[in-house]
């Protein structure tokens, strides 16, 4: 009966373009809070998905209840079309190989070598020794350690353990790859690092990472599709520059706030209600972002304008443009100017006045 | 000293030797599982069993709270029973290992506790069932803790075998009670006391070499 089910999910999975992960209605409470508070989300193959939110927002539970580690309270999770929700701790130990892990704190074990910690999985799989070796050493290659091989992990620096730590995960050759806060401890050097050799694994070898953060520069960086998580909801979810270029909550407003530009704080101490100057902030992204938008607002409406910070960013290889402009109120001209940005896709908003120059 | 007495002295020193090494190791081989076990079976252990965790700790806390002296005196129709005599150095094993068993497995299970509960988890993640755990994270990680935890019991051991002289055991205690203490031989007592520091020392010199070699942390 189970087999039979499995099956089918496994063909559903196939007609939904293969998703590695199907994730339906999850639920996780801790006492009388939860974490996981109905969640929805699938994993398609081949793809980075990031999944952001502040600390205690859910992601945590979320990303170990894919592989048993938490046990969700309700719903389901499909891997690789097969429901995982009611296998025992015995039953999950086969899938798990079939997933890799990476975590913050690296959790390499102290008392084996490099190699003997890459090798572990393959010697929880009851691999012969020679093989395990050679797998051990052909990812210590791919991960630029082939030299310390028979270090101690002590012996190394963070960015290096991270990167034992995934070559670990990918021994057993999992379908998918979980990251944990992977960069969490390290500098933004040694992140970005680690974010390339990730975004390197993922297209070389087509493997699927699901990964958490609270950091939008690591989604920013590697992620193909963001999903937000606050209070154990999704609130938003799209492709990465698409999310960056329109935010819909707050939470995403308010995470995005290190990375994105924003109105320098002394311009934004100085905003009233009326003035000389009214100051805009003008959203574009993608078709607006790549025609020249101020020299044809320039063009068509005679009044005065500056640009007073912001800039365009590309990710994903889309423009995504925040710019901040200051527009002469006594010229009369404010509104035409909106409606001009307006029907250009620029999305415009008024954030206040000043009275003299700036 | 004379000749008799030198000899008596490189007897009862292999007495002790006899006494704490037999008893030690035994120490190794029953109480490294139950300090496991009481790791294991505890609040969000790897194989959860809190009232096995409750009789595990009873057991250990009734033996550790009983003195050494009276488990000697207690233990001797169980000593009769294994090794067929309550008197001597081979009797003297017997208490010295039960009193020592639940000592050594609660230093034990101290290292095994230490062990990152991140590492148990990454175990977990990569497919490993409890006796990978076991084997490779909980008793590799806490190495040198229970290397250094052995050495204790083994200085412990060392001490309380003195005492085993009271069933007529041998060994260095015993000599220095009979003739330096009861005949008034200060030069007996002096060089058992001499003898026992070497010893001590000597055992906690291995014990922290081995430790040292085998911790790769840091």
């Amino acid at each position: 009966m189970n087999q039979h089910v499995s099956w089918a999910e496994a063909g559903a999975a196939e007609a939904s373009g293969g998703d590695v992960v199907r994730i339906v209605d999850l639920k996780r409470r801790f006492g009388g809070t939860a974490a996981v508070d109905g969640i929805s989300l699938s994993v398609r193959k081949g793809e980075i998905l990031g999944i952001i939110g502040r600390s205690g927002a859910g992601k945590s539970t979320l990303i170990r209840c894919l592989n048993g580690l938490e046990r969700p309270g309700e719903g389901q999770i499909f891997v690789e079309g097969r429901e995982i929700t009611g296998l025992g701790e015995r039953d999950l130990q086969p899938l798990r190989r079939r997933i890799g892990m990476i975590f913050q704190h690296f959790n390499l074990l102290s008392a084996k070598t490099v190699e003997e910690n890459v090798a572990l999985p393959l010697k929880i799989e009851g691999r012969p020794k020679a093989e395990r070796l050679a797998r051990a050493a052909e990812l210590l290659e791919l991960v630029g350690l082939a030299d310390k091989a028979k270090a101690y992990p002590a012996a190394l620096s963070g960015g290096q353990k991270q990167r034992v730590g995934i070559a670990r995960a990918l021994a057993a050759r999992p379908a998918l790859l979980l990251s944990d806060e992977a960069t969490s401890a390290l500098d933004p050097e040694t992140t970005r690092s680690i974010l390339s050799l990730l975004k390197d694994i993922n297209q070389r070898l087509g493997l699927t990472i699901l990964l958490i953060t609270h950091e939008m520069e690591v989604i920013r960086t590697v992620a193909d599709r963001v999903a937000v998580i606050d209070a154990g909801k999704i609130v938003e979810e799209g492709l990465v520059w698409s999310v960056f270029a329109d935010p819909r909550t707050d939470v995403t407003r308010s995470l995005l706030a290190g990375i994105r530009p924003q109105l320098p704080e002394a311009l934004a101490a100085r905003l009233g209600q009326a003035g000389r100057e009214a100051i805009l902030r003008v959203d574009v992204a993608g078709e607006a972002a790549r025609r020249p938008l101020l020299q044809e607002l320039a063009t068509a409406i005679p009044g005065r304008f500056r640009l007073v910070h912001g800039g365009i960013d590309h990710i994903q290889g889309e423009p995504v443009g925040t710019l901040f402009v200051g527009v002469q109120t006594t010229d009369g001209r404010v509104a035409e100017i909106i409606d001009f940005l307006n029907a250009r896709d620029a999305r415009v908003e008024v954030l206040g006045h000043v009275s003299d120059d700036v | 000293m004379s000749q008799t007495m030198f000899d008596l002295l490189l007897r009862s020193l292999w007495e002790t030797v006899v006494m704490t090494g037999a008893s030690g190791l035994i120490s190794l081989v029953f109480g490294l599982p139950l300090g496991l076990a009481l790791v294991a079976t505890d609040r969000g252990g790897i194989a959860e069993q809190l009232w096995l965790n409750r009789i595990l700790g009873g057991i250990v806390n009734g033996f550790r709270s009983v003195p050494f002296i009276i488990l000697l005196v207690a233990l001797i129709p169980l000593t009769r029973l294994i090794v067929g005599t309550s008197i001597g150095t081979w009797a003297a094993i017997v208490p010295l290992s039960i009193a020592a068993t639940p000592y050594y497995a609660r230093i034990a299970e101290v290292s095994l506790r230490e062990v990152d509960r991140g590492l148990i988890e990454a175990v977990r993640a990569m497919g490993g069932g409890r006796w990978a755990i076991v084997r490779e994270v909980l008793v590799p990680e806490a190495l040198p803790g229970i290397v250094a935890g052995f050495t204790v019991t083994l200085v412990t051991l060392v001490g309380a075998s003195a005492m085993a002289g009271a069933i007529g055991a041998g060994g260095l205690g015993d000599l220095a009670i009979r003739y330096g203490y009861q005949r008034f031989e200060t030069s007996v007592m002096v060089a058992v006391v001499a003898v026992l520091i070497v010893l001590v020392c000597g055992i906690q010199w291995i014990g922290d070499r081995l430790m040292a070699r085998l911790d790769r942390r840091a």
